[in-house]
């Protein structure tokens, strides 16, 4: 045999050998895993994401040595929005002690779910992942602050009927739903459907499949055909920019495009150019620099040369919720340190941690973050807080809050969560009853 | 010196039609079978369930594609949809009779993906080569489309999703969270060793020379009275049907549900071809080569790299092994155009005439 | 055609042309559904009404709509016929069935816009940029190509496709992966849209758009006479007919293969460019080029004017039955309906509409 092939065979045994090999204890200190994505089809909305999250946890480590002076390991690990590869990073960072799972893909939290209460290990899916899971007595493990996509469905129902003059001018209205052709994208059709009938607006269904994401003509060709008066677009990665772009390009009004939260990316808005200037977007958190935490990780990360992302990009929409879901993992670590009392906390004590996480208008002022984000509930029994949520509406180049804050339509959200929710227990034929004690309001 | 069958005779013709004629290759077989049943209770969780599993599961879908490929002659980039076609049909099996073990569902699911398949092979008996790969592209989409768009396949879902619901084995739990990786490893073990030998079978057989005979020239194969139609449709059921099973497989034992549609996109399609071509067309042992080289080859160079202490960051670990698998793919095709199946005959053939070379 | 030829062809070989068989069943059908309607037996709300008349009765209402249909699916054909094109080219010339053509379309974009990024003005990066392309196909010729030369297709493929990985690599540890806006004003390419008003309605003809066609045909244009006149292009038409032919009139199957891949290189990075300026630069690009498959199979896997026609009646198959059928099933069928088409298309006429009938012998 020749050389080549041997050599590429023994390295391969020896990364055999090594990979079957114990891993390695981990130093003193919180393990918090990121599971994120800068590479793939989607790494145009993941990678701002990454960043984000990552440097607001290094920025703890060097501002204040990590929470409540204890150490936090962070380990990113790339899942390219791939389920397969999601899986093998949930799997190799499980053994290390992990806090907390952060998987920032629908489909690779339907996966984790059941395995999060075997694990013992809670899931942050911010405001992504099953609706469902908002219901906290079927699944303790799971948790989707702020707000669900049915909050989200609500928010820009209501948005709507503010802007029409009153929910009785929607009657007649007709609301588009352009969406991703994937669980993801179908996620709000269940409450659009329910607020069509409440409300007698026409709505319209536009899904868009994967492989034609970049090439939405005969979409935009219906909308134009059917005279949508209002469109919600529930998409992710490139579908996002195109949908701007063909929006531009067929005369729709842009001001009545409005996204879900992850549509929000700033080179969302930016691939269409001037035009786009008004471009609405679902949001639960500000934009830019002039925090005095966004101010912290410039100054503790970039200015120190520890971060991997460019330091023109902090402070984009994208990169705030990186930032925002950082904060909601410490913030949950640190309730966590108050509740159990112990420094080194573990996965179930953040679980608890999370369930007694209440950041207030105060709280967020104490940690830097005055105005960025409204307060953030969590109970034992409801899992996101369905939590207020603005309409942020893109300048020309960048996003600036276009509304007050709105409340999602909870009356009517919270019984479909939990009759889902009861559904999807007796569905998973077997799934645990919460035993799980509830630690009230501390 | 140690692995050669002089002095091996044959009394019968049977003796000499076993498919490892020679004591040399049931022994190592034999230790295979012993390594891949021990192996869970020396290597770690990591280890079993996210490198041996989906090695299993790829090679399985492997032989699949290359009952089709490699012994038909026949080009299909629609293997992902068969294996979505096998993950619906069991979910909807063990939804349907809940009481039915969940390893006769994942069997049964074998036999839609079958009928699908000959569906879509269809269009095989006018046209070939990469005019039928381009065809087969057609089932992929639209059996994914179908996948997304027929609620009742995932039973009204809100999500969309396959929710896999527990199954219990004699009493162990083998679906869902609880099922450990190594019960999990050890119903795939089964299945695949059960399966491989039952298509090494057919492979050695009368179906099997047919194939080979039309994938080598199908007018010839006719004018000796070997049945296109028949053959060909055939190939694409048995070759379904272990695609399918490989997907029920993959939802149930491997992913445990989730998101399925997505899991079974035209990218698995394309990796199980590649699998194929690197582990060698037309060989089991082929299939086993390049799901290991695909499937776990990557996974052990992104989590082997940090633990043999390289350190990169995550997304260039990624590059670089994106860079890596595609010069890899290339500089064995240099080196040996018949994949890896052809370099392990080569070794052997070495290995009967050691330590002499001649 | 040899007996074996017609005797695949089977029955739908009859001595009638299968187009006028075709044809036939259309306007049989055409007649059937117009004498139902006008005898009311078929009506609104029929599921034989929607899909058979409604659709119709639409494009008569919205004549503004349909034309903006056709127009898109036009702009939209001529982008997979340019994407098709680079398949083509390579195809012709070494037989390799390119799988990474799709990538080299991102690779190459990506290429343009990081140089850009990098500080380059518009211009130098393009030149740069051919630049790379052309090291690229000199490196596929000496890395891949000529170690591998004459061994069974699908392997030539399967190298192509770790051809992709590498490119997939590389682009994204050089550029990184996030997606970038392509330099549409650097290049001057003209923005905005022409509104033109017609039967009541407008039609919205985006600048881009034209200047895309017209660059198309510019270029498949030029691809032509570089292939009918030139020395070169002679040298690959009889490369493309026999490699041994050529090779033993002193052709240089190396130089052949360089040039080949470069211009394939050259049509992937104005493909990337218009793409890109349609919606943004990013390795999702690439499923896109799966689009230009059945472009392929209609128009023959040899054939330049196949790859443009195919392009086109698979751009405006695809969105007419999208715009106008889509509603019946759900909308969301362009997914798969090119590919339904090119299967159709291929039980009529295997070896696609331009392309080389096959003739085996045993």
């Amino acid at each position: 045999m020749r050389t080549p092939t041997g050599w590429i065979f023994g390295t391969a045994l020896a990364v055999v050998l090594a990979a079957g090999a114990p891993p390695a204890t981990a130093e003193e200190g919180i393990y918090v895993p990121l599971l994120t994505y800068r590479t793939g089809n989607f790494a145009g909305s993941g990678t701002p994401i990454a960043n984000g999250m990552r440097d607001y946890l290094e920025m703890l480590n060097q501002r204040d040595g990590g929470i409540g002076g204890v150490k936090l390991i962070i380990e990113e690990c790339e899942t390219g929005y791939d389920t397969k590869k999601g899986v093998e990073c949930y799997e190799s960072t499980k053994g290390k002690n992990p806090v907390v799972h952060n998987p920032y893909s629908t489909g690779l939290t339907l996966q984790l779910i059941p395995r999060a209460s075997v694990d013992k290990i809670p899931l942050l899916t911010m405001a992504y992942g099953l609706s469902a899971a908002a219901d906290g007595r079927v699944f303790p493990w799971t948790f989707n602050p702020p707000l669900t996509y049915w909050d989200g469905a609500s928010v820009f129902v209501r948005f709507v009927a503010e802007k029409e003059g009153g929910v009785d001018k929607l009657k007649g209205k007709t609301i588009g739903l352009v969406h991703l052709d994937a669980p993801f994208g179908r996620e709000p059709i269940p409450v659009m459907e329910e607020l069509a009938k409440r409300y007698g607006f026409n709505l319209k269904l536009y899904p868009v499949p994967a492989q034609s994401m970049q090439d939405q003509a005969s979409t935009w060709l219906a909308i134009r055909r059917d005279r949508v008066d209002w469109i919600y677009n529930q998409g992710w990665g490139a579908m996002n920019p195109t949908a701007v772009k063909e929006a531009v390009r067929t005369n729709f009004p842009i001001d009545k495009l409005v996204g879900v939260w992850w549509a929000g990316g700033d080179d969302d808005a930016r691939a269409g150019g001037a035009d786009a200037k008004g471009y609405r977007t679902l949001s639960f958190h500000g934009a830019g620099t002039s925090y005095p935490a966004m101010q912290d990780i410039l100054k503790y990360v970039y200015d120190r040369n520890l971060a991997v992302g460019d330091r023109a990009k902090v402070g984009e929409n994208l990169y705030s919720r990186g930032v925002y879901n950082s904060a909601l993992i410490a913030e949950a670590i640190r309730t966590a340190q108050q509740v159990t009392g112990k420094k080194v906390v573990t996965g179930e004590d953040v679980r608890r941690g999370l369930e007694s996480m209440n950041i207030s208008d105060d709280r967020w002022k104490e940690m830097g973050f005055e105005g960025f984000a409204a307060p953030v509930n969590i109970s034992c029994d409801d899992h996101s807080g369905h939590n207020r949520v603005f309409i942020a509406q893109w300048d020309g180049s960048k996003f600036v809050r276009g509304s007050d804050y709105i409340e999602p339509m909870k009356d009517l959200v919270r019984p479909m969560i939990e009759s889902a929710a009861k559904d999807y227990a007796e569905k998973n034929a077997g799934w645990p009853k919460r035993t799980e004690a509830c630690d009230g309001r501390s | 010196m140690f692995y050669r069958e002089a002095g091996q005779f044959k009394t019968s013709y049977y003796a000499d039609q076993a498919i490892f004629p020679i004591l040399q290759d049931r022994i190592g077989v034999a230790a295979i079978l012993f390594v891949a049943f021990t192996l869970p209770l020396a290597a770690s969780d990591f280890f079993v369930g996210s490198v041996m599993i989906p090695f299993l599961v790829f090679s399985l879908a492997a032989i699949g594609l290359n009952i089709l490929t490699g012994y038909t002659g026949l080009i299909s980039l629609g293997t992902g949809a068969f294996m979505g076609v096998g993950a619906y049909a069991c979910y909807k099996l063990t939804t349907i009779f809940p009481d039915v073990p969940i390893v006769a569902h994942i069997l049964a699911a074998g036999f839609f993906s079958a009928a699908i398949g000959v569906i879509f092979g269809l269009p095989s008996l006018r046209i070939k080569g990469f005019y039928l790969a381009v065809a087969t592209l057609a089932a992929q989409f639209f059996l994914q489309w179908c996948f997304v768009r027929i609620p009742w396949l995932y039973n009204n879902n809100a999500s969309g999703a396959i929710e896999v619901p527990v199954r219990t084995l004699m009493g162990i739990d083998v679906t869902g969270a609880n099922a450990t990786p190594m019960v999990r490893y050890y119903v795939i073990l089964a299945i695949v060793v059960a399966m491989t030998w039952v298509a090494s079978n057919i492979v050695h057989g009368r179906v099997g020379r047919q194939w080979m005979a039309v994938r080598d020239m199908d007018i010839a194969a006719e004018l000796i009275g070997i049945r296109l139609l028949n053959t060909k449709l055939l190939a694409f059921a048995v070759s379904s049907f272990y695609c399918g099973v490989a997907g029920a497989v993959m939802m149930f034992l491997w992913y445990g549900g989730g998101e399925a549609a997505d899991a079974f996109n035209i990218n698995q399609s394309f990796n199980i071809l590649f699998m194929v071509i690197i582990g060698g067309l037309g060989s089991l042992i082929g299939s086993f080569f390049g799901a290991a080289f695909i499937s776990s080859f990557p996974t052990l160079l992104k989590f082997g790299l940090p633990m043999v202490g390289i350190h990169i960051g995550s997304a260039s670990v990624e590059h670089l092994t994106h860079f890596a698998i595609g010069a890899l793919i290339i500089a064995f095709l240099i080196v040996e155009p018949h994949g890896l199946a052809r370099l392990w005959q080569i070794g052997k053939q070495k290995l009967r005439v050691w330590p002499f070379p001649y | 055609m040899t007996s074996l030829d017609s005797a695949q062809g089977g029955v739908f070989n009859l001595k009638l042309g299968t187009g006028a068989w075709v044809l036939i069943g259309f306007a049989l059908v055409a007649v059937v559904t117009a004498l139902a309607v006008q005898a009311g037996a078929l009506t609104r709300g029929d599921a034989l009404y929607a899909v058979l008349v409604d659709p119709f009765v639409q494009m008569a209402d919205m004549p503004d709509l349909l034309i903006q249909t056709l127009w898109d699916g036009f702009v939209a054909g001529m982008l997979y016929a340019l994407i098709a094109l680079g398949f083509v080219l390579i195809f012709k010339a070494s037989g390799v069935f390119n799988f990474a053509q799709g990538i080299m379309v991102v690779f190459a974009a990506l290429t343009l816009v990081g140089l850009h990024e990098f500080g380059f003005n518009a211009w130098i990066a393009l030149a740069l940029t051919l630049g790379v392309m052309f090291a690229l196909a000199v490196a596929v010729e000496r890395v891949v190509l000529r170690p591998l030369v004459n061994q069974p297709d699908i392997i030539l493929f399967m190298a192509t496709i770790g051809l992709t990985y590498a490119l997939i690599g590389l682009g994204e540890f050089i550029f990184g992966g996030s997606p970038k806006v392509m330099i549409t004003e650097e290049l001057f390419l003209p923005r905005g849209s022409i509104d033109l008003k017609v039967f009541g309605g407008f039609v919205s003809l985006q600048k881009l758009d034209i200047a895309a066609a017209v660059i198309a045909f510019v270029m498949i244009a030029v691809l032509s006479a570089f292939f009918q006149y030139t020395r070169i292009g002679r040298a690959l038409r009889a490369v493309a007919d026999s490699h041994k032919a050529a090779l033993s009139v002193g052709i240089s199957l190396e130089q052949i293969w360089v040039i080949v891949w470069f211009t394939a290189g050259v049509v992937a990075l104005i493909t990337g460019i218009m793409w890109g300026a349609r919606s943004d630069v990013s390795f999702a690009l690439q499923i896109i080029a799966l689009k230009a498959l059945p472009v392929l199979i209609l128009g023959g896997f040899t054939s330049v004017p196949g790859a443009i026609v195919g392009g086109l009646i698979i751009g405006i198959g695809e969105k007419v039955g999208e715009f106008y059928w889509g509603p019946l099933l759900g909308k969301g069928i362009e997914a798969w309906l090119a590919y339904m088409i090119a299967l159709t298309f291929l039980l009529f006429r295997p070896q696609g509409l331009f392309g080389e009938k096959i003739i085996e012998r045993i």
